[in-house]
């Protein structure tokens, strides 16, 4: 191979990891901030040397996105690493009977409302989901947040946290469960049950 | 037939569709007669896309700046 070709390759390569990189940049931070929280940028920025480095591995350009919530997700685990916080365990004894659905149809916060159950979630506003979900132990809020919100399936999620599939699946349950009680927690703490205008 | 407790349990996982063929067939059997439970699923959808609808988010540009000012230096890098 000449210096010229090599060069050329590396130049488009260049060019496509630039292309994909700013691409993402927007999916990358949102998820980071919902992952990493203040440390969002350093998270994203700490993904993009990573990555650019391990560009060249990237066989399929179409996995380009997947392969960069790889690495985010575990550039923002390492970073948790670094800082020795151990993840929080939840039983699901404590969690596993709750449902939302009943609870906001027994409590009928909202009388005079016939869509009861939408009323409820339209209580929340964005910041209020986001700090429901950082509320959630992120042993399960990792696996609910590429899930439900980034829309992975359960299968590639066990890859991306290098997890049996069990144990994603296991922790769904409990992230899900988990959510739909904080929501409710939340909306009590918070004055969300009450008609009118939001305190 | 399941109880309603044991259909609720896998609603999420229903609607998912990691459910395996025996408690799928089981949670729709039941789903066919408990008109509660299934406002439990119409619930849990809208929990899915409530969930859903959080993924858009713009990234401010400040931190758009500093982050393409790093592929930048990438590039220069080379």
């Amino acid at each position: 191979m000449t210096r010229d070709v090599f060069t050329s390759d590396a130049d488009v390569r260049a060019d496509s990891f630039r292309q994909l990189a700013e691409s993402q940049l927007p999916r990358l931070y949102a998820l980071a901030r919902r992952l990493a929280g203040d440390e969002a940028e350093d998270a994203v920025q700490d993904c993009l040397l990573k990555a650019y480095r391990a560009f060249g591995r990237l066989e399929h350009a179409a996995a380009g996105p997947a392969w960069l919530t790889s690495i985010l997700v575990n550039t923002c685990h390492d970073r948790r690493r670094a800082r020795s916080r151990r993840p929080e365990e939840v039983g699901v004894d404590d969690v596993d009977d709750f449902s939302l659905f009943r609870r906001i149809a027994d409590e009928d916060p909202f009388p005079y409302s016939d869509s009861l159950h939408l009323d409820f979630l339209h209580q929340f506003g964005r910041e209020d989901v986001r700090a429901v979900l950082a509320s959630i132990p992120e042993l399960y809020r990792v696996p609910m947040l590429l899930t439900y919100v980034e829309g992975y399936h359960a299968k590639e999620v066990a890859r991306f946290l290098d997890a049996p599939l069990g144990t994603i699946l296991a922790r769904l349950h409990r992230g899900r469960k988990l959510f739909e009680r904080r929501l409710w927690e939340y909306a009590e703490e918070h004055g969300l049950l009450k008609e009118g205008p939001r305190p | 037939m399941i109880t309603c407790a044991e259909a609720v349990r896998q609603l999420w996982a229903y609607l998912d569709g990691i459910v395996d063929e025996s408690h799928r067939e089981e949670i729709e059997e039941h789903l066919a007669f408990c008109r509660r439970c299934c406002g439990e699923v119409e619930f849990a959808e809208e929990l899915r896309d409530f969930l859903a609808a959080q993924a858009a988010e713009d990234i401010p540009d400040d931190v758009r700046a500093r982050l393409t000012a790093t592929l930048d230096g990438l590039e220069q890098s080379r």
